[in-house]
């Protein structure tokens, strides 16, 4: 499968794990391989997930980021879920991961990922993007340009606009 | 006023853009109608009873003339030759095309204007005092910091989903006239014994279903800190505010279910972490957004004018505009004119495009230029010499904008109601206009006094209804339109929420209510009391008592009294114009 990553469409292994929501998170059978799990399942199988060489962890949108505060390094990616693309629940997920507790590897949006976000998600700190199955994923990637300036700081910059450029003064 | 440097016509003209293309997949079917919904929304674009309406943001209700100019060019060329002033200071146009909006986008870029944020759960534009900079009770401009609020709330990458909207006001006199505790965040400029200047921070108010008054969050945070601290608040608001339930989901629920002392703590603790931060505002920046509001180049005038009072002693007209329309100014011999949108017979807040051209006119040869629009949906002139005034009357007058009525009950506030919202219980504009008709004797209406009428076609409460003197609210009842109708409610610095006096009235039967809570005032008022005094003194009960005390035929049309006569043959049966009814 394709998906956006540091600006450009490339192959990629990992499979993201959505068991039933019924199912127990201690009984969940993660497979073999690149796989994303959810935090439940993280959280329950601590000990045996621990010993992977490569796993990823997905958070929901209304799971809190300290719950990995701690173990970060473990991660090969982490992914933030989008139920519904208007859930923004994410995007501050996204922020703290990176500027609060200091994230450095893969952070992925996965969900309802669509083009018109991508900006935005790629602001607070997303660097990996699975759009919706059913869009083109050459069209998302567009999203990515949509602006060359913003106003405010976030995790793409650590200052904001007036920090960063010496603005045109008013001359009445 | 603030003018666009580069970067910000760039990030303007990138969104022309971004839009543009929005459109463009929509119409191709890219995107689906409820992918796109969100992005139109957030572009102020609704879909209602008939038509595309677009809301066009007017940052803190301030604008120049060439902006205005434009807004009549659109309603000429795309519209029906007309617009809205709404209660938060913006524009609306009702009859759009959706192929056309990108290019009204366009055209609006041209001029340093855009739609951004002006519907949608993230952060609208932000609403001010429309006297800002002129006021005699200003402690301080509050303009330099709306504008980088506004900057900082402009595509904010964190907060463009949250889990409602979310509106900033910002008032810097000692009165309030941006009706802070009625928004998710009221900041007021306030100065510490010291002398700095920071902001007092409201947090949690808000109208509709559920209306609230803010509460304070902090008596004091310096104004460097001031952006930091919003950015706190909305992150903690974003994080836990509700999203399983669209009538809870507002700021003010989290904040109530929370209790003021623990939403606090949160905002602190969080806030701990961007303090001091990069966030922080500049001196200089504070300088450079600044020197955009300096006071235009006021001449030296005596403080009153013989003209002018001389015109006011033979001219009852001039009088009353004078004592209704003529609004202090710190500088002598200078007034605030307000250009009344509330003749009878008109939609309250709609501007014809000439009239539009007209106020621009004015603003060029009275004002500096600029003009403001108030969240009473009037247009004022901040900036006029007083020995201007009898000019500026005459050609007020002539374009249908001197009725001097300004804060008197015809003054009203209303919302579009059922004739254009998809939303809507109930008509509020036929309403407005059967009220008006009603009460239209100005010498009546000069004795009332103050009053606020404020009307809204359903919960939403766009038109303020739970904060008016009176209130009216359209509601549904088994599938017709009825209207409760609430006394006490205030807004500024006695900001109250008014309480509903009992069952609901039908269409017809609205003005024969007002005016009986009127008769009450009038026979119970002590000399110089204005009607909302009046009610917090005696309470709810003797209006009550006499607004329901014989029924209300459904025809009614005289009543015997001195007041209010209705002339002969005038019904109220004004035309529906939507569908929906
Ligand atoms: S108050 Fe209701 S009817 Fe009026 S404009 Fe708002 S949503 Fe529409």
């Amino acid at each position: 499968m394709d998906i956006i990553k540091n600006k450009a469409v490339v192959p990629d292994e990992w499979t993201i794990l959505r068991p039933a929501p019924d199912e127990a998170a201690e009984r969940v059978v993660v497979p073999a391989g690149k796989v994303i799990v959810p935090l439940k399942v993280w959280q329950a199988q601590h000990a045996g997930l621990g010993s992977r060489a490569e796993l990823g962890v997905w958070l929901a949108s209304d799971e809190r980021p300290e719950a990995v505060q701690g173990e970060l390094e473990k991660f090969a990616v982490i992914a933030v879920d989008f139920p519904r693309f208007t859930d923004g629940r994410g995007y501050t997920i996204a922020y703290l991961l990176r500027t609060r507790f200091g994230y450095r590897g893969e952070l992925r949006a996965i969900g309802d990922v669509l083009r018109d976000q991508l900006f935005y998600m790629q602001r607070v700190g997303f660097d990996a993007f699975v759009p919706r199955a059913d869009k083109d994923i050459h069209d998302a990637l567009k999203g990515l340009g949509d602006f060359s300036e913003v106003y405010q700081a976030s995790a793409d910059r650590e200052l904001p606009l007036f920090r960063r450029v010496q603005r045109e003064a008013w001359l009445a | 006023m603030y003018r666009y440097d580069q970067i910000d016509h760039q990030i303007a003209a990138e969104r022309v853009a971004q839009y543009g293309d929005q459109v463009r997949r929509r119409l191709s079917g890219e995107l689906a109608e409820d992918e796109f919904r969100i992005l139109r929304l957030q572009n102020g674009l609704y879909m209602q009873v008939h038509a595309y309406m677009l809301r066009i943001a007017v940052p803190y209700g301030l604008i120049n003339s060439a902006q205005m100019r434009k807004f009549a060019q659109i309603a000429r060329k795309y519209d029906r030759g007309y617009g809205h002033f709404t209660t938060r200071q913006n524009i609306q146009f009702n009859w759009l095309k959706l192929e056309d909006t990108p290019d009204i986008l366009a055209e609006l870029a041209t001029v340093g204007l855009h739609c951004n944020q002006t519907s949608g759960n993230c952060m609208r534009n932000i609403t001010s005092d429309e006297y800002a900079g002129v006021a005699r009770d200003e402690i301080v401009d509050p303009r330099p910091y709306a504008e980088m609020l506004r900057q900082w709330t402009t595509f904010h990458p964190e907060f463009a989903y949250l889990p409602r909207k979310f509106k900033f006001a910002i008032s810097g006199g000692e009165q309030d006239r941006a009706a802070i505790a009625v928004h998710d965040i009221g900041l007021s400029v306030v100065r510490n014994p010291q002398g700095e200047v920071g902001f007092r921070v409201l947090v949690g108010g808000g109208l509709g279903r559920t209306p609230m008054l803010g509460t304070e969050i902090c008596g004091f945070v310096p104004w460097q800190h001031v952006m930091t601290y919003v950015e706190s608040i909305v992150r903690v608001y974003n994080q836990h505010g509700r999203r399983d339930n669209l009538y809870k989901a507002r700021i003010k629920i989290l904040v109530k279910a929370l209790g003021i002392e623990e939403f606090r703590r949160q905002v602190e603790a969080e806030w701990q972490h961007s303090k001091d931060g990069p966030g922080t505002l500049t001196q200089a920046e504070l300088d450079r957004v600044a020197a955009h509001f300096t006071a235009p180049a006021y001449a030296t005038l005596p403080p009153h004018d013989a003209g002018v009072a001389e015109l006011q002693a033979e001219n009852k007209a001039f009088a009353n505009w004078l004592q209704r329309n003529v609004k202090p100014h710190k500088i002598p011999g200078y007034a605030a004119v307000v250009l009344s949108l509330k003749k009878t017979g008109v939609a309250p807040g709609d501007a014809t495009a000439q009239q539009i051209d007209a106020a621009a006119e004015l603003a060029d040869r009275f004002s500096f230029g600029e003009l403001r629009i108030s969240h009473m949906q009037n247009l004022v002139l901040a900036d006029v010499k007083k020995s201007d005034l009898i000019a500026l009357w005459e050609a007020a007058t002539a374009h249908g904008m001197a009725t001097p009525n300004i804060n008197l009950l015809t003054d009203m506030i209303c919302c579009p109601g059922g004739d254009f919202c998809a939303l809507a219980n109930a008509r509020s504009i036929p309403l407005a206009k059967a009220i008006a008709e009603r009460f239209d004797r100005l010498d009546f209406l000069h004795d009332i006094g103050d009053i606020e009428l404020n009307m809204s076609g359903c919960m939403n409460a766009c038109g303020h209804n739970s904060v008016g003197h009176i209130g009216v609210l359209g509601v549904d009842k088994d599938g017709s339109e009825w209207y409760q109708v609430s006394i006490g409610g205030a807004q500024g610095n006695d900001a109250a929420i008014g309480k509903v006096i009992g069952r609901a009235f039908s269409f017809q039967q609205v003005p024969e209510a007002i005016e009986r809570l009127l008769q009450v005032y009038v026979r119970e008022r002590l000399a110089g009391e204005r009607f909302i005094d009046t009610v917090r003194r005696i309470g709810h009960e003797p209006f009550k008592e006499f607004v329901y005390a014989t029924p209300i035929a459904e025809n009614e049309s005289l009543n015997g009294e001195a007041y209010a006569l209705l002339p002969k043959g005038v019904s109220y049966d004004t035309p529906f114009y939507s569908p929906r009814f």
